[in-house]
């Protein structure tokens, strides 16, 4: 199957900032896949350049198999983006806004292209702003705009670069159910986000960037499994002492010893070993494998073999 | 074909909504230009015999503000909406950069034109107007609005801020539509400055424009027309390949 999104050898740099370092990454069609990093890694310039508003300097991206600068009129069909800064027209209502954007992507006025529309509005809960002008509605709402002029054209690509910074919880979960529902449908959704947890519960595959180049690539359920393990995590009794052999294991951040392990029937053992030693414990709690933790690691240059 | 009369509504319309500020206002302007000359030198000037002062005015001042309307109709839109960033949503559309030069360019003519039939109406009642050579009228008015649509264009995609434009604006556009002959025949100049009159585009535009009306001019139109075709070919292939690199639109 030809991948939905294909990234080969991409470079690009701006003056003395090396955005793009060499990027070779595919997303496959129907995925969910997360695109993570620190501010600067270059995530936004890598969606510009599949989205054609940045030229690259060595490389090349194809959408479903249309190269996004010798073929870019079908490349450009067959994806949709949702930019990462808060953008509008003033001069438009809601409903105008999308009627032109389905204009310029060439869908004639017809009752389908209305029927999609109502739509989308609907799913947003946007329909009571339709006839609203774009100047009079919420930063929440704006943001609801853009998802929506980027869904208008039904691309079978969706790319949403931070979707859900500074957005309350309510447009959140609206958001991601729709977005679940166009996954379900087929449709292949890549996101940025700096909501790690968000990234966790729905991509399928994540991949990390540093300074424009890809530091870890895996299913975010390796991720887990590679990069962060239960862990026991205890908070001492003020002179207690872990044992020695523990000690070694054990990472202490913030007086919160975490003890890592695989399995549950470890647990016991490791009980047992800190009453043999009378260690007296405060609190008691088991963590589980985050994609914060992750994330941590591999920025932390920790990346062993982060990419597969 | 879809995207790009959807692109050209947009960019109509963007300035129909505003239609006040954007057709009303200059026309106005326009009105006060001929009351101010016409009122002061209607009985000092008498460029050609047949025609008054007034009535020589009236074709300058309406290919005047068709001009500098159409200038600014597509370098308002480039430059505001680079500014707010909205310049993404016609950036990512499947639109050719020949369908995104053809509709900025014509929705600056319409523009352009929209004003200088607001002008010829509004000064109908100064001075009578006679339209010998109409054909005329309607090719100068074109050419001329379509070469400041691409000049608009130019300058809306080279600016990147408001300020830039304005000084492409004051230190290039205004002077070139003053010292073309809106307000006196070149004839009327000393010789030094007849011939740097030559070498300015937008003279021809508005000499050619006024043959339309009256049959006489002070170069033959042929004259005027090859000199501004040229212009119009050298801006759009300008601007086409300005588009084309995706110079300063793509990063
Ligand atoms: N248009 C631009 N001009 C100059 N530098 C840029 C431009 N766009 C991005 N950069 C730089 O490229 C790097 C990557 O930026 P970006 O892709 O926005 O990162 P991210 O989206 O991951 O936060 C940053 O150092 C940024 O300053
Ligand atoms: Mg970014």
């Amino acid at each position: 199957m030809t991948p939905a999104i294909s990234i080969r050898q991409v470079t690009k740099r701006f003056g003395s900032v090396q955005a793009l370092a060499g990027i070779d990454l595919n997303v496959q069609q129907g995925e969910f896949f997360g695109l993570l990093g620190p501010n600067g890694a270059g995530k936004t310039t890598l969606i510009s350049a599949l989205a054609g508003l940045v030229r690259l300097d060595s490389g090349h991206i194809e959408i479903l198999g249309c190269d996004v600068v010798a073929d870019y009129r079908n490349a450009r069909r067959q994806v949709g983006v949702v930019p990462q800064e808060l953008v509008f027209d003033p001069f438009f209502s809601v409903r105008e806004t999308l009627n032109i954007q389905c204009g310029y992507f060439g869908i004639r006025q017809s009752r389908g292209r209305d029927a999609w529309i109502d739509e989308v509005l609907e799913n947003l809960d946007l329909t009571a702003k339709a006839k609203a002008n774009m100047r009079s509605l919420s930063g929440g709402m704006k943001r609801r705009v853009l998802v929506a002029q980027a869904l208008v054209h039904r691309p079978p690509v969706i790319v949403l670069d931070e979707p859900t910074a500074g957005v309350d919880v309510e447009l959140r979960q609206t958001l991601w159910q729709f977005i679940r529902r166009l996954n379900r449908d087929g449709h292949t959704i890549v996101l940025t986000t700096h909501y790690l947890e968000e990234a966790e519960s729905l991509c399928t595959r994540i991949a990390m960037l540093k300074a424009g180049r890809v530091v870890a690539l895996d299913t975010t359920a390796n991720l887990l499994q590679r990069f962060s393990a239960h862990a026991l995590r205890l908070r001492l009794s003020q002179d207690a002492r872990l044992p020695p052999a523990l000690a070694q294991r054990a990472e202490i951040k913030e007086g919160v010893c975490s003890i890592p392990f695989e399995r549950f029937d470890q647990i016991e053992p490791l009980l047992a070993e800190l009453r043999s030693c009378g260690c007296h414990l405060d609190e008691l709690e088991i963590g589980k494998p985050d994609l914060e933790d992750v994330f941590v690691r591999v920025m932390r240059g920790q990346q062993g073999s982060a990419l597969s | 074909m879809i995207g790009f009369t959807t692109l050209l509504y947009k960019e109509v319309l963007r300035f129909w909504k505003v239609g006040f500020q954007t057709v009303a206002a200059p026309v106005i302007t326009a009105l006060l230009y001929l009351l101010i000359f016409s009122h002061v030198l209607e009985t000092h000037v008498k460029v050609y015999e047949t025609v008054s002062y007034t009535a020589f005015l009236v074709p300058g001042l309406v290919m005047m503000s068709m001009l500098q309307n159409a200038f600014a109709n597509s370098s308002s839109s480039l430059i505001q909406s680079k500014v707010t960033g909205s310049i993404i949503f016609v950036l990512l559309p499947p639109i050719s950069y020949q369908a995104f030069y053809l509709a900025y360019v014509l929705a600056a003519v319409v523009r352009g034109i929209s004003v200088g039939v607001g002008v010829l109406l509004a000064t109908l009642w100064f001075a009578p107007l006679q339209f010998v050579a109409p054909l005329w009228i309607i090719v100068f008015a074109l050419l001329g609005g379509a070469i400041m649509g691409s000049l608009g264009v130019i300058g809306g995609i080279w600016a990147d801020k408001f300020d830039q434009l304005a000084a492409f604006q004051n230190f290039l556009i205004m002077p070139l539509t003053f010292l073309s002959g809106v307000f006196y025949s070149i004839h009327s100049l000393p010789p030094f400055w007849q011939q740097v009159s030559h070498f300015n585009p937008i003279f021809y535009m508005i000499d050619g424009f006024r043959h339309g009306f009256f049959g006489v001019s002070d170069v033959s139109p042929w004259h005027s027309l090859v000199v501004v075709s040229v212009c119009f070919v050298l801006l759009t292939t300008l601007t086409l390949v300005l588009l084309k690199r995706g110079y300063k639109l793509r990063a």
